[in-house]
């Protein structure tokens, strides 16, 4: 076994800083639905942006926490983010094609 | 070349744990996971993309936030059903920690039991087959849920041949519904094992692992959904 492979092992979140997470989760998503519901966030131009930003915190502490993707190998590291650069560049070239995002 | 197949074969005749490492040193199964999730990304971001594109182009109601009135003069409540639907996001969340407990509670079992004295907290830590059988219950749960919204969108006029809004919604929603179904039959499937003969080992640890990478994985793209389908406007 490899000494990246060893490490992943022995630095696992433990059951009460799981629960930890799973309660900045729950918050997080109580104040997107908050915020849903307040009309003057809503007209806000940074609403879009605050709440794409909470969606992206959860996705990476999933990610980090639940998946082990901070504390495992560095190769699952390179498979996931790469495919996931891959995958906003398309969106992204999409969303420029069909002329929802211009420069 | 030679010596690893004898010691492969050796492990085979002394009965242990096969691990499926490679030259990476990690295991191959583990490795295919991730390979298949970052696949998975990419479906999931060309659905996300077609509905993005197709957002607020759908010329007939009923619309995802807004009222329509059709030419016969019956209006279209906006169609999305915040409330329910933020019922369900917690439910998937919470099936995410209890997935998480579940791969602990395997790995717990090789070592010393709690103490006496210990807590239900740290006792029910340790009970794999309870958070497989959670995390499978709240897997049912959001299908339940996303039935439960489907149905009723129906019934207020909108399916996946209504507009650019329904093909979109039902398309995508539907793949990730597809997705937790898959996840629920693998982890009744696990869950079954853990009563007949008990997941324990590094091998079973593993079986588990990439169960739970599975389901995160599930999670985290309904964390993206809900925030571009039903939160942004």
């Amino acid at each position: 076994m490899s000494h990246d492979a060893k490490h992943a092992e022995h630095h696992h979140p433990t059951g009460n800083q799981y629960l930890k997470i799973a309660i900045i989760l729950t918050v997080i998503t109580i104040i997107e639905v908050w915020a849903y519901y307040i009309p003057a966030l809503v007209a806000s131009p940074l609403f879009n942006p605050a709440l794409i930003a909470m969606s992206a915190a959860k996705f990476v502490i999933v990610v980090a926490f639940y998946m082990h993707l901070k504390f495992d190998s560095k190769l699952f590291r390179l498979l996931f983010t790469g495919s996931m650069i891959v995958a906003a560049c398309t969106l992204t070239a999409l969303m420029f094609l069909f002329g929802k995002l211009a420069i | 070349m030679a010596n690893h197949a004898a010691a492969a074969h050796a492990g085979h005749d002394d009965g242990h744990v096969h691990h499926h490492y490679t030259t990476t040193g990690l295991d191959n199964r583990k490795i295919a996971v991730w390979t298949f999730i970052g696949s998975e990304c990419m479906l999931f971001a060309s659905l996300i993309s077609t509905y993005l594109i197709y957002k607020g182009k759908s010329i007939v109601g009923p619309f995802p936030h807004t009222e329509y009135v059709n030419e016969a003069g019956k209006v279209f409540k906006p169609i999305l059903d915040i409330p329910v639907t933020s019922a369900s996001t917690f439910v998937l969340l919470m099936s995410s920690f209890f997935m998480v407990l579940a791969l602990q509670a395997v790995q717990l079992k090789g070592k010393p039991a709690p103490a006496a004295t210990a807590g239900w907290w740290e006792r029910i830590q340790r009970n794999s087959q309870f958070w497989l059988a959670a995390t499978a219950l709240m897997g049912i749960v959001f299908l339940g849920f996303q039935a439960y919204e489907f149905t009723s969108f129906v019934h207020e006029g909108l399916t996946i041949k209504t507009n650019l809004f329904g093909s979109t919604f039902f398309t995508l929603t539907g793949f990730h519904g597809a997705h937790v179904t898959v996840g629920v039959l693998w982890l009744v499937t696990l869950l079954w094992i853990d009563r007949t003969r008990g997941l324990s080992g590094a091998n079973d640890e593993l079986l588990v692992d990439i169960c739970a990478l599975y389901w995160h994985f599930v999670d985290v793209v309904w964390i993206v959904i809900f925030t571009l389908i039903y939160l942004i406007q």
